[in-house]
């Protein structure tokens, strides 16, 4: 197998420590190989159905679900410009109009030199900052061309443009696939404990006795 | 107030869209200070407060407070929390705590905000939701397209976890639980509860058939599971520490306390407003200099959706409703998920129509057969009318469509006013879940209230023959 680097090996297995049945980790894990190769390749699904014990098919059966999974390379930076009601309103789709007409691309295609991939979205949760754009998932809130225009002028300079989108984030601008620049980590000695739900211990020990439990329920 | 800003226009730079308005702020009253979502500030204005209280009390007094105050689910439904959490059966054991945090309604910005501002918070009502019923593990699922709310997120739980706040033996307590942060991957359907549970099971998030209706009885790993919104257990931490009775000295009797509203769309300030329930109207809130401050560019309010985009529309009759679950059900519609979209009198209802519609084209996931074509239907023929290729007979066959993944009487949002009864609202549904049932409200509340708008597109006067019934 071996599609993982060590590292997101050790995370991955960490990861699926975290679920009670390790398939629950194969959504985690289709953007943990996201953020190794800003794509999901036939590898990384053979080594996940591995890891968590499905079939090849059934980590592609889930992860095809998804919108946010891309089985085929994509650009290094995703814009996603919102179309969706609010956004409408105050000129979404002229934005995405802009945003097709600068980068010389329709919705869905990606830059011939490989930098930007473009998608029509719906609603991402910014309706009263529309008309909205995300740049991997980095939020430019009541966005404008000149915006967009400064945005595509930093990601080609090497600058971050995080700080331009009025969305109280700021730092670096990740490339495809990395989605928190923080991750959450368990210090083992402070887990509770995970197990799968057929050997948990019965009632949680900082309940009452059985006979005050939930007498209403 | 130290180290707090916001802007001579009410708005805080650094909580983007959300507005001061003066009132109460049982939710947002971190959102001052830049470091809202740090564990260090969250300790220094009384994070983590309400848990120990919670602690310092049996589970089932814990469950009893949420109970009295009345906390209505802030995800779309409105159902009572305090009895949503007593559905898990007896004896049953493990029992799972999933929050939902996959806002996706359109409209909706709310819960954002509160996961990347105030992190230590929706932890701190996890925790206490955890302790009350027994839960062992909690999965709090952020919807996957939110980068910064998963990384506050992750950070918070990192701090936690070392503060021994979170994991096992919290606060010195035999209280222990595990709460994982789990990353969504791009999907509405899954805000849907038990969507969110196949998701979270490592499957494509379709919804399960029902009953049973509440994950509760049979949820995550068939296991009871309660599936609580991010705003809803927000609550939780103000609850326990000021009671149930403080709560209830806000807002009505039927809907106390306060709810995050975002406005969007065309109004001069834009925002999200803490607001109290059943005491604020729509007319305040569009209006009001302490809200929106009016319709923007001096026009005139066309339509408003009270709740998000499946909401049927309101109008100019419906201003002065109160912001309350109840009082906007009666009128025909819902508050849904806090979600207010404005439109002047220069939208293009069709237009707008269209694009509510195309998303529920867009997100159906094709486990229902009404649902899966009659949404692309819906779409389709709203597009050629839009494109001024309808037909005569096409706004009967969208009527019709709709009739048959949500049969009538249609979910239009009126008064006996113009000739439009008032009808029940919720609709009636021929699938699984609400979402095909969704995109006929758009279509029925601006066929009934603006079909001239529709019939002015449709201008082919060579009649072409259709069905103007299907499948029957």
């Amino acid at each position: 197998m071996g599609y993982f680097s060590d590292a997101n090996e050790v995370l991955a297995n960490e990861i699926i420590g975290r679920y009670p049945r390790p398939k629950s980790a194969v959504i985690p894990l289709l953007h943990l190989a996201q953020e190794q190769d800003g794509w999901v390749t036939r590898e990384a699904m053979l080594q996940i159905a591995d890891l968590t014990g499905v079939t090849a098919a059934e980590v592609l059966g889930t992860g095809s679900f998804y919108e946010m999974f891309k089985f085929h390379p994509v650009g290094r930076y995703m814009v996603n410009v919102c179309t969706n009601i609010s956004c409408q309103l105050l000129g979404g789709e002229e934005l995405l109009n802009h945003v097709e007409s600068t980068l010389g691309i329709s919705a869905g295609d990606t830059t011939e030199d490989g930098l930007f991939t473009v998608e029509e979205v719906e609603c991402v949760a910014a309706c009263t900052e529309a008309p909205c754009f995300t740049v991997n998932y980095r939020y430019f809130h009541r966005a404008t061309p000149e915006v967009f225009d400064q945005v595509v002028s930093d990601l080609r300079d090497g600058h971050s443009p995080v700080d331009r989108g009025s969305a109280g984030d700021s730092g670096d601008m990740p490339e495809h696939g990395i989605l928190g620049r923080v991750r959450q980590e368990i210090p083992v000695d402070r887990m509770a404990g995970v197990v799968p739900p057929e050997q948990a211990l019965g009632q949680p020990v900082w309940l009452p006795g059985p006979a005050d439990v939930d007498a209403d329920g | 107030m130290a180290d707090a800003s916001s802007t001579s226009d009410g708005y805080v730079p650094h909580a983007p869209g959300y507005v001061v308005n003066g009132g109460p702020t049982l939710l947002t009253g971190r959102f001052l200070f830049e470091d809202s979502y740090t564990l260090e500030r969250s300790m220094q204005t009384g994070g983590y407060a309400g848990l120990r209280t919670a602690l310092s009390r049996t589970p089932t007094e814990v469950h009893d407070e949420v109970r009295q105050a009345t906390l209505l689910g802030r995800g779309g439904a409105g159902f009572p929390a305090g009895v949503k959490w007593g559905f898990c059966p007896n004896g049953i054991w493990p029992r799972y705590l999933v929050a939902n945090g996959d806002e996706s309604e359109p409209g909706t910005y709310k819960d954002r905000l509160l996961m990347e501002r105030d992190p230590h918070q929706l932890i701190e009502g996890c925790l206490i939701a955890c302790y009350a019923l027994g839960l062992s593990q909690c999965f709090l699922y952020v919807r996957g397209e939110m980068a910064l709310a998963q990384e506050r997120i992750a950070g918070a739980l990192n701090d936690a976890y070392e503060a021994g706040l979170v994991g096992a033996n919290v606060l010195g307590s035999d209280f222990s639980v595990d709460i994982v942060l789990h990353w969504g991957a791009g999907a509405y359907i899954v805000g849907e509860e038990t969507a969110l549970i196949e998701s979270l099971e490592g499957n494509r998030g379709m919804p399960r058939l029902k009953p049973p209706y509440f994950p509760a009885a049979i949820g995550l790993y068939g296991q009871p599971t309660i599936v609580n919104n991010v705003e809803t257990l927000s609550n939780l931490a103000w609850i326990m520490e000021n009671g149930a009775d403080a709560y209830k000295g806000y807002g009505s009797k039927a809907s106390p306390g306060t709810r995050l509203f975002a406005v969007s769309g065309h109004v001069v300030r834009p925002g999200v407003y803490e607001v109290e329930q059943g005491v604020t109207t729509f007319r305040d809130l569009f209006y009001g200099a302490d809200y929106c401050r009016g319709i923007s560019g001096g026009h005139a309010l066309k339509a408003f959706i009270p709740g998000g985009g499946s909401a049927p529309w309101f109008f100019g009759e419906h201003l002065d409703l109160p912001l309350e679950d109840r009082a906007v059900s009666e009128a025909g519609s819902m508050l849904g998920s806090g979600a207010i979209v404005v439109m002047d009198e220069t939208t293009d209802a069709v237009k707008a129509c269209l694009r509510l519609v195309r998303f529920y084209a867009n997100e159906s996931c094709g486990k229902c057969a009404p649902c899966r074509e009659g949404t692309s239907w819906e779409q389709k023929i709203l597009q050629r009318i839009h494109d001024g290729e309808g037909r005569p007979a096409d706004i009967d066959l969208l009527l019709s469509v709709g009739n048959h993944i949500s049969p009538g009487p249609y979910p239009v949002a009126s008064f006996d006013t113009e000739g439009l009864e008032a009808v029940p609202f919720p609709p009636t549904q021929t699938t699984i879940c609400p979402l095909g049932p969704s995109s006929v409200a758009p279509i029925t509340s601006a066929i009934r209230r603006f079909r001239h708008e529709f019939e002015a597109l449709i201008t082919r006067s060579d009649s072409i023959p259709v069905v103007s019934e299907v499948g029957t």
